[in-house]
């Protein structure tokens, strides 16, 4: 195999059969994708959850994970907080002349390793390669479908008054390492990422036999955007502040940054609008996995107008927004 | 939980305090005083006669017209890379900034350090890095250590743009006569600093009470119980309520430093205009690293937005919802003046409200 990825590689031709062969097949093997047909022909019942995303992240490789691993992580929440069943996804990658082979293979094998613990299957894909500055590296779009079934319908995705708004780990986590990372802040230990699939634990919650009102995955924006996002004309959103879940590594780094842990991206956790009467059992469905064992319940839904507010420890309340621009590190 | 009743007892204190006193305004000058309050919802707290009002502490909003268009004169040349902290990014001048630029395909490099640009510089051998100086004596000294570091490596292809400004001597312009300022609270990093002796005139000459303050809600309420406290017992002092961090003196090694490397020379400030001997200028001996020197800088003369009062609410004598432009022209996402801005900003942060 080659050392690089050359223009020869994303042209369809002998080089690409190679990659797909070498690099791609044995790591997603697979019934759907082994007879490498324009398109996957799959089992998806009658209604189905579909979902795209891109990924540009650098860098690449960060503590806690990599573009392999954020790739299907993020497209399986998607899938997993809309109540589906994640299933299927395509891996469609745009790839610079010159990118070196050997992490093109570990980003494949950390795609393939994702989607085994996520439960899905790599069915479909697509590789461009574009000159040397064309693209920075290595962007990756995947798109996925999850599948209901009667015992399993879509959720309302609206929330109501008397909700409790349950979190299922640790906030901020997921944008405090890449922004260590990114700038070589040198923490030590290094801040870690919280990229994971949720698939397994969104499960849990459904099977629970409790209803929820709406599920959603606090990525870009953060907690903060994704209530900002769920409130409605005539409710109000109020969280605790000493409610808020974020590990004391990352609450140190967004206080030396001046960063606010409600705005800053999670890779790895959902946020739950919960009926009181079910948010002990939900609570109980998301302590019974790994990844939901630090869930709590952190605010509630009122009657309102619209905003959402976060009360602090001292029993003072501050305007939530929506973030706007680009969150950037604070001088003093 | 021990924290929540300290303030419960300070707040209380405080309400008995006030009662029967006449209309108290306090006011700070620091941008990380002016988030926390609004963080921590100090306002709240404190009993209708007792007004906080924010300064010109946010070292963004104080930053003039002509620094920022230098700056982006500078980035717009071939062959720089601009390295600055953050917030410095958002602020408008005219329709760019240096946000603007960098979308543009411009180098603009936020740093969290100034020591970062020594390595950018070193990292680009061929292309001149320049190091945007902001900040009062909190992040001088910094600016101070990265010019000597330079000097000493022979770091040839590094300079700094110094908008650096000392505080004193805008209190001083600040709050003389009239100002309707009943007592300041002084900003504690400055004071690490610069040390609390630095802020005994405003009780000597300007007449007030002062309380050098950390930046905890404790820590605030703390600092308007002591102040309080002053004006019911008619003390003209300055406390420092923020001993964990501030001595008497200061850092002798930082203002050593910084005065090896920079002199007192005067600024404008933005909302304030010219106050002498409140800024900070490179040293003949180190002229080679002043980005002013070294380029050759024509700033674009731009006027500040129509309507906008930012000079205004700077000094405290407006607030946020005086401006024609507040959450009309003016938002958080297209910010007309520098208050608007930057997170620490009087209108940033009351538009949260």
């Amino acid at each position: 195999m080659e050392k690089k990825i050359t223009l020869a590689h994303g042209s369809g031709g002998q080089a690409y059969r190679e990659l797909v062969q070498e690099v791609f097949l044995p790591a997603f093997s697979n019934d759907i994708l082994q007879p490498l047909t324009d398109s996957a022909v799959c089992n998806a019942g009658e209604k189905i959850a579909m979902t795209t995303d891109s990924y540009v992240i650098k860098p690449l490789f960060f503590p806690g994970g990599d573009i392999g691993r954020l790739c299907v992580s993020g497209t399986v929440n998607d899938l997993a907080v809309s109540g589906a069943c994640p299933k299927y996804i395509s891996v469609g990658m745009i790839i610079e002349a010159g990118f070196d082979m050997e992490t093109l293979v570990r980003i494949v094998e950390s795609i393939a390793m994702t989607a085994k613990e996520a439960g899905v299957c790599v069915v479909t894909g697509d590789t461009k390669v574009v000159e040397g500055g064309g693209v920075d590296g290595i962007y990756i779009n995947t798109a996925g479908v999850g599948v209901f079934s009667d015992a399993r319908p879509p959720l309302a995705q609206r929330i109501a008054v008397g909700d409790r708004i349950i979190i299922s780990g640790y906030m901020a986590s997921h944008g405090m390492a890449i922004m260590a990372a990114r700038e070589n802040m040198g923490f030590t230990p290094p801040i870690k990422s919280d990229v994971t699939p949720l698939a397994a634990l969104a499960d849990r919650v459904l099977q629970s036999g409790c209803v929820v009102n709406a599920m959603r995955d606090p990525t870009r924006g953060g907690v903060a955007a994704a209530l900002c996002e769920w409130v409605t004309g005539d409710t109000d959103i109020v969280i605790y502040e000493d409610l808020l879940p974020v590990r004391p590594d990352v609450s140190a780094a967004c206080e030396i940054l001046g960063m606010d842990p409600l705005y800053i991206a999670n890779e790895g956790i959902m946020l739950l609008s919960v009926p009181e009467r079910f948010a002990h059992n939900v609570l109980a469905a998301l302590h019974s996995e790994n990844a939901g064992k630090n869930a709590v319940v952190i605010g509630e839904v009122k009657k309102g107008c619209g905003n959402v507010y976060a009360v602090t420890k001292y029993g003072t309340s501050r305007k939530i927004m929506m973030p706007r621009g680009v969150l950037l590190p604070r001088i003093c | 939980m021990q924290m929540r009743y300290r303030i419960e007892d300070i707040k209380k204190r405080i309400n008995e305090l006030a009662g029967g006193m006449e209309q108290i305004t306090v006011m700070e000058v620091c941008g990380t005083h002016t988030a926390n309050i609004h963080k921590y919802g100090i306002q709240e707290l404190l009993p209708d006669n007792i007004r906080l009002v924010s300064g010109p502490g946010c070292p963004v909003c104080v930053t003039d017209h002509k620094d920022i268009a230098a700056a982006l004169s500078l980035v717009d040349q071939e062959n720089v890379v601009f390295a600055c902290f953050g917030d410095m990014m958002r602020v408008p001048c005219g329709d760019r900034s240096l946000y603007s630029l960098y979308e543009s395909g411009k180098d603009v490099r936020v740093v969290t350090s100034a020591m970062d640009a020594l390595q950018i510089a070193r990292d680009n051998p061929d292309r001149q890095t320049v190091y945007f100086g902001i900040g009062f004596e909190t992040t001088a000294p910094q600016t101070a250590a990265l010019i000597e570091a330079a000097d000493e490596c022979g770091i040839r292809n590094l300079s700094v743009l110094s908008a650096h400004k000392t505080m004193p001597q805008a209190i001083r312009q600040l709050l003389g006569n009239g100002s309707g300022i009943d007592a300041l609270m002084c900003p504690g990093h400055v004071a690490t600093i610069i040390g609390a002796e630095a802020f005994d005139f405003v009780a000597d000459e300007l007449k007030l009470p002062a309380a050098v303050a950390g930046f905890e809600a404790y820590d605030i309420m703390a600092a308007l119980l002591c102040i309080l406290n002053m004006l019911k017992n008619g003390e003209l002092k300055c406390v420092n309520m923020y001993p964990r961090a501030v001595t008497r003196h200061g850092n002798k090694e930082a203002l050593s430093l910084l005065y090896k490397v920079f002199e007192p020379c005067d600024a404008v400030w933005r909302g304030l205009g010219e106050i002498g001997g409140s800024g900070l200028g490179i040293k003949s001996q180190y002229k080679y690293f002043d980005a002013m020197h070294r380029f050759d800088i024509r700033p674009a003369d731009i006027k500040e937005a129509a309507g906008c009062i930012c000079a205004s609410i700077l000094c405290g004598k407006s607030m946020p919802t005086d401006c024609v432009n507040f959450g009309r022209g003016c938002t958080p996402d297209r910010p007309l003046g520098p208050c608007m801005v930057s997170a620490e900003g009087s209108c940033a942060a009351y538009y949260k409200l």
